[in-house]
C-alpha cells in the first residue's frame, strides 16, 4: 500500500502556499495539489488592476514558475474540481469519479463571484474573479470607448471602476450603499475615495439593478447583448458592457459532511482545523482568531499566505503525533512540533488611480469609525475602527510606508480606545 | 542564499521588513521594497524564506 498523501484542494495563493509550508514543515509524503482552473497558480489582485489595464500580461500573474514548483514533488492536479469530502476517512472524491484517501486536506479553494440570474445569457455581462474572467473583459475593454457599467461599489468594483477610466471609458458605478466601499473603509475614507472617482468623471449612483435589458438589435444568431440597466426606481443606463462586483461566495458547496460546518466560509477553531486531520486557509476559511474572540473570515490576499503557512505548520503537527501515538500507543514522544493559534493582524490594501489604501486589523464590522483627514486635496487621511469601546482595526490612504508600520503597531492586539486614538495621532503627526 | 526582487510588483505591505529588518526595508517616498542584503549570512535564512513566502505581492524570489 502507497503513502497516503496530504491534499491541497484549491491551487492559488494560499494552496500554493500551503504546499511549500507542508515541505518546509517537514512532509516528506506524497502531496498532491488539486486546483479546478487549467493555469498554474498564480495572484488575483493584479486581475482588477494591472492585468485589466493592459500593464501586465498573464505570465506576470504566475506565482511560482515551474522551476520553483518541481521540486515540491507535487502531484499537481489542473482542471480537476473535488466534489465531495468524507471527513471520517479522509477521503476526497475528485470530479473524474476518482476516490483520493489522504492523510490529512487542506481546504483552500476560495471564493466564488457572486453573479445576478437576470443577466444569464446576455453578451456583455462580465464578473471578475479569474484570470479567464479578467482577460474576457479586458478584450471587451480594448479598442475604443465603452459605456461600462459597474454593479457593486465595493473594493473590487471601484478598482476596476478607476482602471477602466483611466483606458478611457465611460463609466457608471452603481451600488447600494450612498458611500463606496464604506464597509471596508468607513464613511469618511469613502466620501473621500467617492470625491476622487466623480473628480475622474466616474458616474457614482445608488440604487439597485431591476434588470437587465438585451441591445435592441441583437445580430441574428448571436447570443443577446447587454443594451442596458434598468433600475429599481425606473431610470435606464445605457451599457455596452456591465461587471457584476457584487461580492462572492465561500466554495463550500462541495461540502456536505454534516462534520462540517459550512456557515459563511468553512468553520474552523483556532487552529485553523475543521475536523480532525481536515484543515482550510484563505478567504473560504472561518476560524476563531484568538485575539478578537468571534469567528473571522477574510477575502484579502496576505491572509492566503499567512493562513496557509499556519495551516500547513498545524497540520503536520497533527499527523506526527498522530503518527507518534500509532507507534507507542501514547502520543508521548520528545520534539514534536506544537500546534498554535492563527493569531495574524490583518491586512489589505487598494490601489485606485494614484492613491494607496492599506489597512491593519479588523475595519468591516465596526461599531466606532473616526476618520481624520490629514490633507484633504491629496486624500491624505487615517481612519480608526472600533469595537465593543476597544480599537481594533486602521485604515490609511496615501500615507507614507513608516507612519503606516508605525499604526499596524497601534492595532496589533485590541487597545483601549483612547490609548489608541493618541498613538495614531502621534504616528501621523511624526516627521 | 541568493535573493531577487521583483520591485515594480511590491504592493508596499511591508511585511518582509517585520519579518527580516536586516535584510529589507522599505522606501521613504513610497513605501515600496528595499534589498538590503542580496546574499544573507545563513542565520537569516529562515527569516528570509518567511519574508518572501509571506509577501502578499510575491515579490521576493530566493535561490538556495
Amino acid at each position: 500500500m502507497t503513502a497516503r498523501p496530504i491534499a491541497v484542494v484549491g491551487a492559488s495563493a494560499a494552496g500554493i502556499t500551503a504546499a511549500e509550508a507542508l515541505r518546509r514543515a517537514g512532509w516528506e509524503g506524497p502531496l498532491t495539489l488539486i486546483g479546478d482552473e487549467p493555469h498554474l497558480p498564480y495572484d488575483r489582485p493584479p486581475l482588477s488592476k494591472q492585468l485589466l489595464h493592459g500593464a501586465w500580461e498573464p505570465e506576470r500573474l504566475l506565482l511560482r514558475s515551474k522551476e520553483q514548483i518541481d521540486p515540491l514533488g507535487l502531484e499537481l492536479r489542473l482542471g480537476t474540481r473535488a466534489t465531495g469530502l468524507d471527513v471520517a476517512t479522509r477521503t476526497l472524491t475528485l470530479d473524474d469519479g476518482e476516490r483520493l484517501a489522504c492523510a490529512g486536506v487542506i481546504i483552500a479553494t476560495g471564493v466564488a463571484a457572486r453573479t445576478l440570474p437576470a443577466a444569464d445569457g446576455l453578451a456583455g455581462v462580465f464578473t471578475l474573479r479569474t484570470l479567464d474572467d479578467a482577460l474576457a473583459l479586458r478584450d471587451r475593454l480594448s479598442g475604443g470607448a465603452r459605456r461600462l457599467v459597474v454593479v457593486g461599489n465595493g473594493v473590487l468594483g471601484c478598482e476596476a471602476a478607476a482602471v477602466a477610466r483611466e483606458l478611457g471609458h465611460d463609466v457608471t458605478l452603481i451600488g447600494r450603499q450612498p458611500v463606496p466601499m464604506v464597509a471596508a473603509v468607513g464613511p469618511g475614507i469613502g466620501e473621500l475615495l467617492a470625491e476622487e472617482h466623480t473628480a475622474r468623471g466616474v458616474r457614482l449612483l445608488t440604487g439597485e439593478v431591476a434588470e437587465f435589458e438585451a441591445a435592441s438589435d441583437p445580430a441574428p444568431g448571436a447570443p443577446a447583448q447587454i443594451g442596458g440597466v434598468r433600475l429599481a426606481d425606473g431610470s435606464r443606463l445605457p451599457a455596452d458592457l456591465v461587471l457584476l462586483a457584487i461580492g462572492s461566495e465561500p466554495a463550500v458547496g462541495w461540502l456536505a459532511d454534516p462534520a462540517l460546518d459550512t456557515t459563511d466560509g468553512l468553520g474552523c477553531d483556532a487552529y485553523c482545523a475543521a475536523a480532525p486531520g481536515i484543515y482550510a486557509a484563505g478567504d473560504v476559511a472561518r476560524w476563531e482568531h484568538p485575539l478578537h474572540g468571534r469567528p473571522l473570515r477574510f477575502e484579502h490576499r496576505m491572509n492566503a499566505t499567512e493562513q496557509a503557512m499556519a495551516a500547513a505548520r498545524n497540520l503536520v503537527a497533527e499527523l506526527t503525533a498522530e503518527r507518534a501515538a500509532e507507534d507507542d500507543g501514547t502520543g508521548e514522544g520528545a520534539e514534536r512540533p506544537e500546534r498554535r493559534p492563527f493569531a495574524p493582524v490583518p491586512y489589505f490594501w487598494s490601489d485606485q488611480y494614484g492613491l494607496k489604501l492599506q489597512a491593519y486589523g479588523l475595519t468591516a464590522g465596526a461599531d466606532q469609525v473616526e476618520t481624520t483627514v490629514l490633507e484633504h486635496d491629496a486624500r491624505r487621511a487615517v481612519a480608526l475602527f472600533g469595537r465593543d469601546g476597544l480599537a481594533v482595526g486602521v485604515l490609511a490612504c496615501a500615507l507614507p510606508p513608516r507612519q503606516i508600520r508605525a499604526l499596524r503597531a497601534v492595532v496589533a492586539t485590541p487597545v483601549p480606545w483612547e490609548e489608541a486614538r493618541e498613538r495614531v495621532r502621534e504616528a501621523t503627526t511624526a516627521g | 542564499m541568493k535573493i531577487t526582487i521583483d520591485a515594480e510588483k511590491c504592493c508596499a505591505a511591508g511585511q518582509c521588513v517585520l519579518v527580516a529588518p536586516e535584510v529589507f526595508d522599505q522606501r521613504d517616498e513610497d513605501g515600496v521594497v528595499v534589498l538590503l542584503d542580496a546574499e544573507p549570512p545563513a542565520e537569516q535564512h529562515d527569516a528570509v524564506r518567511e519574508a518572501a513566502a509571506i509577501c502578499p505581492a510575491a515579490v521576493i524570489e530566493v535561490q538556495e
